[in-house]
This record gives structure tokens, sequence and C-alpha cells, in this order.
């Protein structure tokens, strides 16, 4: 439904000067509307004065350029955009480029991996890339995590960092006052978010879709002001500090004797931690990877799935989808715990500011953004957002604001995600891809 | 009357606030008989279906599921997933209910749940790969292939199902439905929007179904040339209330049936209403 | 007995401010089944309008605060309208026949943008404002504790019930109310009867806005300050109110409002006031398990 062919307006008109009137008012309009809403907080600044009251300066000049702006943008729209817009990009492209690029595809998910193998090996010397690729590939964990949730089970959680904070709290609690080592301090942090999972599935499981949407959204809240508030526990603001950084199976990371370096008859660098930790990630995003993707062939994933396309035929055939949502809280929730506790242990240091519902919004955004269900394209929304984001650094201040406008950009032109079919787990001859218009949740819903 | 009722249903009622859907129901449904309801649109089909499968609680009635030797149900205290489960009533749907981005395949698997679900170790033992469970799903996925056959469809098992055309669709509803064993299979409209030629052949494939799987079966349906094809049994509904019980020869020219339909004659009106017990 | 009954006032006055967010979360919803998130932002876009017309119009020289402030009111709700109007041309309509999560994505964005916009435009510090309106009524003369009226208290409910009065009798009166409903049954076939749907939906965003804009100046009058924040918290507590009064429904908007406005200021005057935003949600939580559709909701009988 959305590839409709566009409706002729006027300015496609076969009179070439009624083109340019139509344009014109266009614009105009386009021009008020942009005087109108920029005029009062683009045109007039305010600060405090020196007596804390506030003043205000104008700035006419910033306002007219902006107004000027809008006004040749929807020129430009209307006159030159309009017109190409029935030569779509894809005619354009020969037919056997597009035949090449789609058996690249086949072999993309592979590059990638090789990629992100090698990446440690390629960046040794530079910490900072070394630093946005653990980012990078905590964000594609969080995003597989949430993807069973939201991709496969169809279940719109708006809270999903409670459980990435519970994991990294849990972590760090653990950890600093039983003195257990990471590989054990890890599995129950996971352990703990997944109960947190099913503490939160349970009342919500009668919900439907948006109300379900708000609890989550309320759960995660509800955490964080926890964390918050609950001093005594959880350190308040102030957060958890000083957590057991990991070592090399025993070997500390550190210059002496019995360290990793010596060990291994090394130069000390503190490099080696971070590619250590690097990998750490990587090993465990691939572990969320390998168990989804298995996950998805046996019984319960095709429950999942089944669950997200119609539930009542679910019920129907004998499901009982309130254990199927349970699970797929849980297991969400554990792997978002996996993450919580990487993160606690390569910071050392946790605060209730690191969970807000930005980073719920930006994983959500991240799971819808690559493509319902597609593992590949979390991973490649992460990178594209992450990196984005980074790339962009100079821009400072506005960069969020990019930011939430290329969020908005990229929905608005690849509503269905940037992998935007479903592959089945199953085939009797061939297996073939379904495209996502046929796919619920990332087909057009007719009128409920 | 010798053979063994699988479902009997006993003064059912359903009341939505001030609307009676359905009024003091009471019938039987026989072993390996297919049971057809019919009556005009809004006598409670559909509503009937969906106490019997769960979907609503009654408000006063009995439904009583009979195993062939073995195992009975009180059905309207079980939820829907169990009745489908334990009780192992499937149904179809009015508008169909398949998963639609899943392929006809997958749809077939998702049916056989429960049964791969214990192979599995629920999920433990097959996430390790154990060779039980893949036993089990090659077993679930040659069931699939029997059924697909047997429908039609097993040329497209690899495509999606929400990519069939109607007709496809209803029958992999009910190859679906077949795949979960059912005592009883309840169909709402199976024959909605087929033509004669695939009315026909439903007609066999359900005869089949009832011959060689020994299944019951319950339907609601329209279309006369099906229900008095095949049916062994006929319920009549009309505004809830049950009009007439028996076979297709005496449903079909029974009086009350015919004006329920069809309507009657001004001049005796009254003299219907009196029968009828209006 | 006398702090009870501070504390109803406050609540109340509170609860209004969130119903008439509210209001605007629900008719979205209600009409194309979508949740705003930039309905708190731009309630905050409002609040921040209200403070620059107010600055700008002191400095013109009008001294008589009531006519500033009702000059204030009408720029700032239509203002805040065209806001409104254009978040749904850009980031909402391009998306109606999308599937449910991308105009969510979308609005995420936008709340993203506006917060953003506005943080880059005025600066990240927060804003005050001297009390606009002062003095009020004391109405029992407790021992310990003396239970005053302010009046900007009246002025915020008052306004609140004038509101609803003024815009349930339009709406009524106009095609409007069948034309939203008919919408919110069944989009495809009210284009068919020849309803204009674009407009419909678009009028909704604007009515939204325009209340969240009074709420805005409300909140600025009544708090003295804003910042670019607010809309966040706000916002999300207005979707709660709108939920447990039932989604859709207009005043179980209001209703949900207020009584999301008493829980958190009973919670904060006798329990903790830390958790005061907790309690909100709990409350929520609690109630949908038990009334999944909440207080005045439809209750959903699925089609089987």
């Amino acid at each position: 439904m959305s590839e409709r062919a566009p409706v002729p307006r006027e300015s496609e008109s076969a009179n070439g000067r009624l083109d340019i009137l139509a344009a014109l008012k266009e614009a105009a309009i386009a021009a008020i509307v942009a005087f109108g809403l920029f005029a009062l907080l683009i045109g007039i600044r305010t600060d405090q004065g020196p007596t804390g009251a506030l003043v205000f300066t104008t700035r006419f000049g910033a306002l007219a350029e902006i107004v000027a702006a809008v006004l040749v943008a929807s020129l430009i729209r209307s006159l030159i955009w309009r017109r190409t817009k029935t030569f779509s990009i894809d005619r354009l492209v020969p037919g056997f480029v597009k035949a090449a690029a789609s058996r690249v595809a086949v072999y993309a998910a592979a590059a990638f991996l090789v990629f992100a193998l090698v990446v440690p090996i390629i960046f040794y010397g530079n910490r900072y890339l070394l630093d946005l690729g653990i980012l990078i590939v905590t964000y594609t964990m969080l995003g597989f995590g949430l993807n069973i949730v939201v991709g496969l089970a169809g279940l719109l959680d708006l809270g999903y960092v409670a459980f990435y904070a519970v994991g990294a709290y849990s972590y760090a609690l653990i950890a600093q006052n039983f003195g257990l080592s990471f590989w054990i301090c890890l599995p129950l942090a996971g352990i703990l978010a997944a109960f947190a999972g099913l503490l939160l599935g349970f009342p919500v499981l009668r919900l439907r879709g948006d109300y379900l949407a708000i609890v989550t959204l309320g759960f995660g809240e509800i955490i964080r002001l926890i964390l918050l508030n609950w001093q005594g526990l959880t350190g308040g603001p102030n957060g958890i500090s000083g957590i057991p950084r990991p070592s090399f199976f025993g070997l500390p990371f550190s210059s002496a004797d019995n360290g990793f370096a010596a060990t291994f008859g090394l130069h000390y660098s503190p490099t080696h931690r971070v590619v250590f930790l690097y990998y750490l990630i990587l090993a465990l995003a691939l572990l969320t990877n390998w168990v989804t993707l298995r996950l998805r062939r046996l019984p319960i994933g095709r429950a999942w799935e089944a669950l997200r396309e119609d539930e009542i035929a679910c019920r129907a055939l004998g499901i009982n989808t309130t254990n199927t949502k349970l699970t797929a809280f849980a297991m969400g929730a554990m792997f978002g715990g996996f993450a919580g506790a990487f993160f606690a242990t390569r910071q050392g240091f946790i605060s209730p500011e690191s969970f807000t519902f930005a980073e719920s919004a930006l994983v959500l955004a991240i799971v819808v953004l690559g493509g319902m269900g597609s593992q590949l394209g979390v991973a490649v929304a992460a990178t594209v957002m992450l990196g984005g984001f980074e790339l962009f650094r100079e821009f400072d201040q506005y960069r969020m604001l990019m930011f939430g406008a290329a969020m908005v950009a990229i929905v608005i032109y690849r509503p269905r995600g940037l992998v935007a079919t479903r592959t089945p787990s199953v085939s009797l001859r061939e297996r073939k891809d379904i495209a996502a218009a046929v796919v619920r949740n990332a087909r057009t819903e007719s009128a409920a | 009357m010798t053979t063994a009722p699988v479902l009997t249903v006993e003064h059912l009622t359903m009341r939505f606030g001030g609307l009676v859907a359905v009024s003091d129901l009471t019938f039987a449904a026989r072993e390996r008989e297919i049971t057809a309801l019919i009556g005009p649109n809004g006598a409670g089909k559909t509503t009937l279906f969906n106490c019997i499968t769960g979907f609503y609680k009654p408000t006063v009635g009995r439904l009583l599921l009979a195993h062939p030797g073995g195992a009975s149900f009180l059905l309207e205290r079980l939820p829907e997933f169990r009745i489908a489960k334990q009780a192992r009533v499937a149904r179809t749907f009015q508008n169909v209910r398949l998963f639609a981005g899943m392929t006809l395949l997958e749809n077939l698997l998702v049916a056989q749940h429960n049964p791969l679900m214990v192979a599995s170790g629920f999920t433990l033992l097959g996430l390790f790969g154990s060779r039980a469970y893949a036993r089990a799903e090659a077993e679930a996925i040659d069931k699939a292939r029997y059924w697909l056959n047997r429908v039609g469809l097993a040329d497209r098992a690899d495509d999606p199902a929400g990519a069939m055309p109607y007709g496809a669709q209803r029958r992999l509803e009910i190859a679906r439905a077949m795949c979960t064993n059912p005592v009883l299979l309840c169909l709402d409209e199976p024959a909605a929007g087929l033509n004669n030629r695939e009315s026909a052949e439903l007609n066999v494939f359900l005869r089949a179904i009832r011959d060689e799987h020994g299944t019951s079966i319950l339907l609601i349906e329209h279309d006369m040339g099906v229900v008095m094809e095949i049916s062994d049994h006929i319920v009549v509904l009309d505004y809830g209330v049950k009009i007439a019980d028996g076979a297709p020869s005496e449903v079909r020219s029974d009086a009350k049936v015919i004006a329920a339909y069809l309507g009657v004659a001004d001049a005796e009106v009254a003299q219907v209403e009196a029968e009828v017990g209006l | 007995m006398e702090y009870f009954v501070q504390q109803l006032i406050n609540g109340i006055t509170l609860g209004s401010i969130y119903g008439l967010i509210a209001i605007g979360y629900t008719m979205v919803y209600g009409i194309i089944g979508m949740i705003n998130f930039a309905h708190g932002d731009i309630f905050m876009v409002g609040a921040f309008l209200a403070l620059i017309a107010f600055l700008v119009l002191v400095a013109l020289g009008v001294s008589s605060i009531p006519l500033a402030l009702f000059i204030v009111l009408l720029i700032s709700m239509a203002l805040t309208a065209l806001y409104g109007w254009t978040v749904e041309r850009i980031a909402y309509r391009p998306l109606r026949h999308s599937f449910r999560l991308a105009p969510l994505i979308s609005a995420i964005g936008m709340s993203i943008v506006l917060q953003n916009y506005v943080q880059v435009a005025q600066g990240a510090r927060v804003k005050p404002l001297p009390p606009l309106v002062q003095g009020g009524y004391t109405l029992i003369e407790g021992n310990a504790f003396a239970v005053r009226l302010s009046n900007i208290q009246i002025i915020v409910v008052a306004t609140t019930l004038i509101l609803m009065a003024g815009f349930s009798f339009l709406v009524a009166r106009t095609r409007l109310d069948r034309n939203m409903r008919a919408c919110e049954q069944d989009l495809k076939m009210a284009a068919l009867v020849g309803i204009d749907v674009d407009r419909t939906i678009s009028l909704t965003f604007v009515i939204g806005a325009a209340l969240a804009a009074v709420a805005g100046l409300m909140f600025l009058m009544y708090y003295g300050v804003v910042d670019f924040f607010i809309g966040f918290l706000a916002g999300v507590k207005a979707f709660t109110a709108a939920v447990l009064g039932g989604i859709g429904s207009l005043p179980g908007a209001m209703i949900g409002g207020i009584l999301i406005g008493l829980i958190e200021t009973m919670w904060s005057a006798y329990f903790s006031i830390e958790y005061k935003d907790v309690a909100a949600f709990a409350i929520l939580i609690i109630v949908l398990i038990f009334l999944p559709t909440g207080i005045l909701g439809r209750p959903e009988v699925e089609k089987v």
C-alpha cells in the first residue's frame, strides 16, 4: 500500500507556467509555516541575565536565513525532485547489477563477521576505534536480545533497559561482595535478569500491544528510579565504582610479573585489556546470535513467530501463549543481563544515568530499523547508527538533533527496515525468503 | 443412535450483557459422524463454536467431550489452549487465521508444537542437537507433507501462507487443524467462497477425514449442497434457539426450518408462531 | 485533615495539567492507533512559546498581566498547534499505511528532534519566570496548618474546566465528532464515504497540540520554571493517565489525569517524594491487571 504511484499534483500539469506558480504558492506556504514555527524559538533567544531574571536577545538574522532555506528547499522539491521521482532510482539500475547485488548480500553476513573478527587487529593502535567497536558490538548484542521479544514474538517492549540495568548492577554487587570471578558472576547476572523478565512478564501478559508498551516503559522507569533512590543497595546517584575488571582467565591485565603480558612474553600495554574486552563482547554477541538462530528452528522459536502472526490461532492449536510470552521475555532479559554484566566490568563503574529510557529507545530503533527479526539487520543498524553518531562528533550539540532527524528519515524511507525479508526456519525443498510485506509487524495492517 | 456421543451440549446459554446469543441449547454430536450446525445469520452458531473451543465462557451450561473409549472433559471449565491440547478439539475460523508470514510447512509444524516441545526436552535438549528431537522433527515434517499432499498444496510448501489464494488458505487451515490429531474437528464455514468444484472436493476430503482418521466433525455451513451431501446429523439454530435436530432428510422437510430460512405466508404466521412456541 | 485537603487541591491542579496533555494522547491514539511519543515535547514547546511570547509582550510594553496572559495563551495555542500539524505532516502521514511500529519509531525520533531543537535554540539551562499571579485564599485555618487555595490554582482548574466544556460542545455540535469516530472505527471506509480523512486526522493533532499548549502555559505559571526536558516525564505520565482512564475516551483522559495528579501528590506528601513517579506507574500496572482496558475504556471483545 505504501508504494502507491505519486498522485499527480498541480505542479506536474502540462502547463509550464502553472507549474511555477503552483510551486511558488507551495513554497510561500512552507515559508510562512517555517516563520510561524521558528519566529519565537529561533528568532528570540532567552538567557538568564545578570540579576537571574530572564532577558532576551533577537536573532532575526538566523530566522531570516532559516525561512529562506525552507523557501528554497520547497522550490527545489516542487520543481526538480518531484519530476525526477517518476524515474525511480530502481529502474535506472540495470538488471545485472541488481542480480550481482543480491548475490553479494548472501555473503554480506559472512563478510561482516570476518570484518568484526579482525577489527582489533586492523585498528590495534587506535584506542578510540576499539572503544567504538566495543560500543557497537554491545548494542548489537542488546539488539539481538530485544529482537527475541519484539522481532520474533512481536511483544512491544519499551523498557528493555531495565534488564540491562539489572544485569549490570547484579554483576557489580555480586562481584564486589562475593569476590567471584567474571565467569561465575556473568551467568548469575543473566539469571537474575531473566528472573526480572519473568517478574515483568507476568502482569503484562493479558495486555494488548500498546498497553504492553506503556507498562514496559513504566517498568523501565521504575527500575531506574529504584536504582537512583535505594542508596543503601545501589549507591544511589553515585552508583557503584571499583567493579573488578576482567582478567584473562585468572591472569590480570597489569604490568606485574604474573600479568597477562609477562606470561605471554609481550610488552605490557593497556590495549591488551581493551582487545580482550572486544573479543569478549563479540563472543557474547555471537553466542546470542547462535542461540537465537537455533531457537528459531525449535518449537519455541516457531511458537514465538506464530504468536506474533496470530495469537488466537496459536491458542486454538493448543499452544500455551502465556508460557510462550514469558519465555520470550525471560530469554530477551537474560541476554540483556549478560550485556549489562559486560558493561559493568568494562567500565568499572555504573550509575543510573546510563540506564534511561533513551537506551531502550535506541535499542528498539536498532531492532526496527534493522528489519524485524533479522539478525544481520540488527548488526548493520547498530553499526550505522552508532558509527554515524560518532562520525558527526564535531557537530557537537547539533549531533543529537541530527540523530533524531536521521531516525525519522530512515524509518520514512525504509519503514520495513534495512533487511526487509524473513527467512523461513525450515523448508521442504528450497528455502525462499519471504518479503516483509507479508510478515506481521512489517506488513501494513488493515483497519483493526 | 447407537454410536456414542463425542460432544454433549447441555442447556447451553450464552449472554452478552442484555443480548442472548444462545439460549438453552441441548444436542449431541456423535462419534465418527459429521454433524452440521445450520441456521440463518446471527443464529448463534459461531458463538456456540467459541463456547465449545473455549474462546467464550458460557453463561450457563455443560459441554462434555468424551474421547472414544477414554477420558472425558468438561469444556466449559478449560482455557482454549487446553481444550485444543488435552481434549483434542481443533477448529478453523470464519475469517481464516493462518500465520501469514510463515510458510505452509511452518504453519503445519506450529500445529505440532506440543509433541515437538516434549521431544525437544522443552527446548533444552533440542538446543544441543539431540537426535531424538531430530527424529521427532523429521516425523513432524512427514506428517505435514502428508497433509499438504491431501489438500494438494505440497508443491507450495515453502511459500508464505499469506500469499495463497483464498481457497488454498481454507484448505491449509483444515490441514493445520488435522495436524493436531483432533478427536473433534470444528469447521467454521469451510465452504465459504468455494466454487462448485472446490466444494465437491471439500466433501470428499471431509468424508475421508471422518472415515480414515475417525475424527468427528462439527461444521457450521451455509452451503446446503455441502450440508445435505455429507452430514450424518443436522442441528438447526434460529435466534440462538434449537428448532430442529435430526437426519438430513427429516430436517430438510421440517416446516420450522423452512420458515426460519424462507419465512411463511402472512396467513400462516400466527399458526407457525404458536407451533414454534413464540 | 487540613494537610489532606491541601494535598487534594494541589493534586487536582497538577492533575488538570496532566489531563490536558492526556487528551492529546488519547485523541491521537483513538483515531490512528498510534502512541504519539512526541506529544510530551509538544507540551514543552508550548511552555517555551508561552515564556518567550510573554517576555516579548512585556518588552513591548503590555503592562496588564491578565491581558498579556490572554494574548500569550492565544499565541501559544496557535503556534503550538502549528507544531502539532507540522509534526504530523512530516513524520506520521507518510507512515500512515505502514505497520504499527514505524510511526512509533518516527515519533521517538521526533521527540529527540524537538528536545534537542529547543536545547540548541534556547540553551540547556532552566528558564525561570517570576510568579505572575500572586495571592490566594485561605480556606481553612487549622491549628498547625492552613489550607491555601492560590489564585493560580483557581486559574488552572477553571481554565481546564472551561476548555473541556467548550471543547466537548464544539466537537459534539460540529461534524468533527462523527468524523473522528468514523475514522476511529474504519479509516478506509471513512475515506470511501467521503470524509476528508487527512483533514480530520490533522485536526486531531492540532487540537491535541493546542490543549497541550494550554497545559504548557499553566505549567509555566504554576511552577515558574521550564527546561527542555519537562516534556518527557510529563508526557509519559500523561500517557499513563490516558491509558488509566481508558484510551480513546476523552473524559477518561481527564479523569486519568486527575487521578495521576492526586496519586503523585498524595504519595509525595505521605510516603516519599523520591518514589512519586514510581507510584504512578505502579498504580497503572495494578489497574491494568484488573481492568485491561483502563477505567473507562471500552472492553475489547476480539472477534474470533
